[in-house]
């Protein structure tokens, strides 16, 4: 924190008049009377014309600086009186389970006195913040990023799915992964395929909520993360999450058939064209999927970490224009994933666009973009004219999950007909033969 | 007992919240709070937050500990997604702002330049985030009454919370409608008061408020916090969530008295040569010397796997039970400070033996504590978690009584007094709310709504009194109530004389509510159609209380009906009539005997017969005109 963090322009002109800085106790005279309180940093990208204190209630105010006539200092800043939480809890006979943290706050502390909310990371701090934990597993955790997730890339996946590989060879019995939610759906689908085979439970979780706040939903998704990672029968890379706006039942979620549906409840992620693999209630697991492999501790792991970065996700829409493709190809892509319209369609007119990638010897692929339900290219003449084209129908995969997918397989095949198989093939659950009648499976 | 106020020091502050009536709630587009029934239910569990400095308000930890479950009822109808903490608040409402704003201008204070919205950490599920949000929009103001200046401290705006509906085994159940709506905050310098003098402090604010004609009438709509303290010793309580004006100042006495009592049971403990560390430190536990008891209390306990702890307190026989003041007992304290975490009460070395601890029990616990003949101890029982917590508190509780009054937070009670709700919370947990940027507030907005500040309340209850005719206690009445609205709208739309309606709605309500009927079920509409009946003569103005009597009991659902099953249907003057001539044929001895004077006792006899179905002037100049005609005709 610099001494006058936030403050620009005028407002900072102004204070840099007097001694001051951020976090002193401060007295400041207008013309309409004399203010007592600390002063605070200012919100990024607010005005330059107030200064704001928090008062000895609590409250914080802003003060206009055109009525200011003065600014002295009552007593300087007081550290931050942090207290160490107590020792990292000693080994017990509970399953070993190692939590990594990509970033996101899955458990924060707040200073009342400045207003920061500060992550807590360390094990000793999850802990404190999170006691149940310890008596679920024997916790190991690992800061590897500090990232939102909108700025994690396949860069992070692969540095991920090493590490995780890592952890799992060593004796982890399970591995969760705080992440972001935005791209955990992308994160979890990546692991999906870099850690195929992996014999443990990867549990991806984050929180809707952040866990400054009371209400915060993080802790009742890590706690039933953490049970998942040390207890589940099953093996694979799969998303823990609020299963409604309940604190009650958490869905685990298939890593590859996962995605976040809306901008903020609880409930977001959702289970796209297959159930739930299980719920967890009051500490207890029920497998609602009968197809997940199972735990098969003891087997190396061995990752295959490589993702193509010349990979596209492309809508289709209305007055899309073709040359997008064709300029995407100059630039040398090498593989798109189309979202089409219902079954699988884009408009004729971007056919020979698309002929001309797919002959240039780039990869394209359709899902839809009704994210619900699966492609079917031979219903219409649109959709036989594309697969004639070599266009690859994506089934039932969801368009994140078939882009990761093709830059795992775009980054670890080196023929295209290799790469044509490895797309159609069902290597972590991406495809479902069958779509349940309901949306979604009610929590058992 | 008497009290005096200023040699006490008595001193008290109000914090007075009022629901505004603003179109929509505070931070999001939905109406204000409706009758709608919930269709959703989902289950919430909060968690302390830790601050930085590793503090977690123990109360907080305690309800998170024993995994109170917090269930939400809602209705799409008055809540959404930001009431139920699913998305972030929307932009502060502005209509809210503008009403705080011309409160604040209207009591002299300085609007702050920016407004900041805070979060303040609440985890006791009124608010299903956690924390409430609220802000201070203008400090430092005076607050004019009759006969005193009272300076204002702060203004805020803040949302109001969820409204708890049940609260049973380790659930609570509250509902979301309430949650949201914009409260001004007023909060009063803490002054030298006669308890009186408080009670017409908080009025004189409710009239100022109401005169903006921008905020929420009627029952639960304003709610006041009583700041109460005494000189020499004594913290500060705040008695919580006072909704009827005529309690504070029974309130004020109740706590006076308490606070009194409390500093005379330091007095006394000090006077001994006692001290805090009088109080053991630690509890005991005496599981085991109840094993075998006929105590049915402590047997209970036992069988559900609880524990039983002593408390040993070095040198207090007879301080337990000590009562300087009838009711005031440090005994008394201890137990509503432990029922807080699920006990239901203390068993005090000065009231044992008793509720079947006998002596041989006693003996046994007196033996482990190391209790001579001088010494008192406290025993409690529950299960192990409550036990912990309650402990630690009747500690701290008992460390406190050595300085006198503790600060802690206490609820009213229907009859004036008060009782301890929740420790002391630590200080104020405040953040702020990052989700909403400050918002400056315009110099030119000031000076916009500086024209708005409405007159003075004692204008517009002349202009009341003027424009409808009514007397200065029937427009006060009226004016404090929350018909105010309505009532100039039946005036506007009806000419039923406007008396009649302003004693309807307060007088008769009144009278109705003392039954025990509840009329918050009672529709502006309900109301508008009652009089435009009596407009029309459909209903007599006498037959109004029978009506709502009716409405009220849910034994009619209209107007209509109820009139029509009392056979309200107003009478034909024949009908009248010939109730009328049938009285006089039987009471011709009495008309014989004394003339008009026989008028009241004849007019009562036909009213009761008319019940209601006709109007009672008309009824009367009949009966005049027919008495008069029955003495000419002896003549």
């Amino acid at each position: 924190m610099t001494e006058t963090e936030g403050y620009v322009g005028r407002s900072l002109a102004l204070l840099q008049k007097y001694p001051v800085k951020i976090g002193d106790l401060i007295s400041i005279t207008t013309r309409q009377g004399v203010y007592e309180g600390t002063l605070m940093t200012r919100y990024g990208y607010a005005d330059d014309h107030h200064i704001v204190i928090k008062l000895r209630s609590g409250y914080n105010v802003g003060i206009s600086i055109d009525r200011i006539t003065d600014i002295s200092r009552v007593a300087e800043a007081a550290g931050p009186k942090y207290v160490t939480p107590p020792n990292r809890p000693a080994p017990t006979d509970l399953p070993k389970v190692t939590i990594i943290s990509t970033g996101g706050t899955i458990a924060s502390r707040v200073d009342y006195r400045t207003g920061g909310v500060r992550p807590a990371l360390s094990v000793e701090e999850l802990c404190a913040s999170v006691p149940e934990l310890t008596a679920i597993a024997d916790i190991d955790s690992e800061v590897l990023f500090s990232l939102y997730s909108e700025n994690m890339a396949s860069d992070q996946w692969s540095a991920l799915a090493l590490k995780v590989a890592e952890k799992v060879n060593n004796g982890s019995k399970g591995v969760v992964v705080t992440h972001g939610t935005d791209t955990l759906g992308y994160t979890a689908a990546a692991l999906s395929f870099a850690l195929k085979g992996c014999p443990v439970p990867v549990v991806l979780v984050g929180s809707q909520r952040s866990s400054d706040r009371p209400s915060s939903d993080a802790a009742t998704n890590l706690i039933a993360a953490t049970v998942t990672a040390a207890n589940a029968v099953f093996s694979g890379i799969f998303v823990a999450m609020h299963h409604d706006l309940s604190d009650d039942t958490i869905s685990i979620h298939r890593g590859t058939k996962v995605r976040k549906n809306h901008t903020s409840r609880r409930d977001a992620f959702e289970s796209v064209n297959s159930p739930c693999v299980a719920f967890v209630k009051n500490g207890d697991i029920t497998v609602v999927s009968k197809d997940i492999p199972h735990r098969r501790e003891g087997v190396t792991l061995m990752p295959q970490p490589k993702f193509e970065k010349k990979t596209a996700l492309l809508k289709f829409h209305p007055d899309f224009d073709p040359e997008i493709i064709d300029h995407l190809v100059s630039r040398g892509i090498r593989g798109i994933v189309l979202e089409g319209t219902g079954l699988g369609q884009v408009a004729s007119r971007c056919n020979g666009a698309i002929k001309r990638a797919i002959d240039g010897g780039v990869l394209i692929a359709m899902t839809s973009q009704c994210i619900w339900g699966r492609v079917r290219m031979t219903v219409y003449d649109t959709g036989r004219d594309l697969l004639s084209i070599g266009v690859i129908p994506l089934g039932d995969m969801l368009p994140e999950t078939a882009f990761v997918k093709m830059m795992w397989v775009l980054g670890n095949t080196k023929s295209s007909n290799d790469s044509i198989r490895l797309m159609t093939e069902n290597l972590a659950g991406e495809y479902m033969s069958r779509r349940p009648l309901t949306r979604r499976k009610n929590a058992a | 007992m008497n009290i005096e106020p200023e040699k006490i020091g008595l001193k008290v502050g109000l914090e007075v919240h009022q629901q505004l009536a603003t179109e929509k709630k505070l931070f999001c587009s939905c109406p204000m709070p409706s009758e709608a029934k919930p269709e959703l239910r989902f289950m919430r569990r909060l968690r302390p937050t830790q601050s930085e400095m590793g503090q977690i308000d123990p109360a907080a930890l305690f309800e998170f500990r024993r995994g109170t479950a917090i269930i939400y009822e809602a209705s799409d109808i008055d809540s959404c997604l930001v009431e139920a903490d699913e998305e972030p608040p929307h932009d502060l409402n502005q209509e809210a702002v503008q009403t705080v704003l011309i409160i604040a201008l209207s009591l002299g204070a300085t609007p702050v330049d920016e407004l900041h919205v805070m979060r303040k950490i609440v985890i006791d599920g009124s608010n299903t985030t956690g924390f409430q949000r609220t802000l201070v929009v203008a400090l430092n103001g005076q607050l004019k009454t009759k006969d005193r200046s009272v300076p204002v401290q702060t203004i805020c705006l803040e949302e109001d919370a969820a409204r708890l509906l049940e609260e049973k085994g380790g659930e609570k159940v509250f509902s979301l409608s309430r949650l949201c709506v914009p409260l001004v905050e007023v909060a009063l310098a803490p002054v030298a008061a006669e308890p009186e003098s408080v009670q017409e402090i908080a009025l004189t604010l409710g009239r100022l408020m109401r005169a903006t004609g921008r905020v929420a009438r009627g029952l639960g709509t304003i709610r006041q916090d009583v700041n109460v303290s005494v000189a020499g010793g004594g913290g500060v309580v705040e008695v919580k969530g006072v909704q009827r004006l005529d309690l504070i100042s029974k309130i004020i006495e109740y706590e006076a008295v308490r606070q009194t009592g409390l500093l005379k049971i330091k007095d006394s403990l000090l006077s001994r040569g006692l001290d805090s560390s009088c109080v053991a430190d630690n509890p005991v536990d005496v599981t085991e010397v109840f094993r075998e008891t006929s105590s049915n209390l402590l047997q209970k306990t036992l069988k559900e796997d609880g524990r039983v702890v002593a408390l040993f307190l070095k040198g207090f026989k007879g301080m337990l039970g000590y009562e300087p003041i009838p009711g005031i007992r440090l005994g008394r304290e201890l137990a509503e400070v432990v029922r807080f975490y699920g006990i239901g009460g203390i068993f005090h070395s000065d009231e044992l033996p008793a509720y079947g601890i006998i002596e041989n029990d006693l003996v046994r616990v007196k033996e482990k504590l190391g209790v001579r003949e001088e010494d008192g101890f406290i025993i409690i029982a529950g299960p192990e978690a409550s036990v912990e917590y309650a402990s630690r508190a009747l500690i701290d509780r008992l460390t406190e009584a050595f300085k006198g009054v503790p600060s802690e937070t206490r609820g009213p009670t229907p009859d004036g007094k008060t009782k301890f709700s929740r420790p002391r919370p630590g200080a104020a947990r405040m953040y702020p709310e990052t989700d909403i940027p400050p918002c400056p507030v315009p110099k030119g907005l000031l000076q916009e709504l500086s024209k708005q500040i409405p007159p003075q309340w004692e204008e517009q209850l002349q202009g009341l009194m003027d424009k409808h005719r009514l007397n200065s206690k029937m427009a006060l009445q009226i004016y404090d109530s929350g018909y105010m609205d309505l009532f100039e709208k039946i005036t506007a739309s009806t000419r039923v004389q406007p008396s009649v309606i302003a004693a309807t709605l307060t007088e008769t309500l009144v009278s109705l509510e003392r039954q025990g009927l509840d009329s918050s079920t009672l529709t502006d509409d309900g109301l508008l159609d009652l009089f435009k009946h009596v407009d029309s003569g459909a209903v007599s103005k006498e037959a109004v209380p029978q009506i709502l009597e009716l409405l009220l009991k849910g034994e009619s659902r209209s107007v209509q009906e109820a009139a029509n099953k009392l056979g309200l249907s107003a009478m034909s003057d024949d009908a009248v009539v010939q109730i009328i001539s049938r009285v006089i044929e039987e009471n011709k001895g009495m008309i014989a005997s004394k003339g008009e004077g026989a008028f009241s006792l004849l007019m009562g006899r036909v009213m009761v017969s008319v019940r209601g179905k006709a109007d009672g002037q008309r009824v009367s100049s009949l009966l005049k005109a027919k008495i008069a005609e029955a003495i000419r005709s002896r003549v």
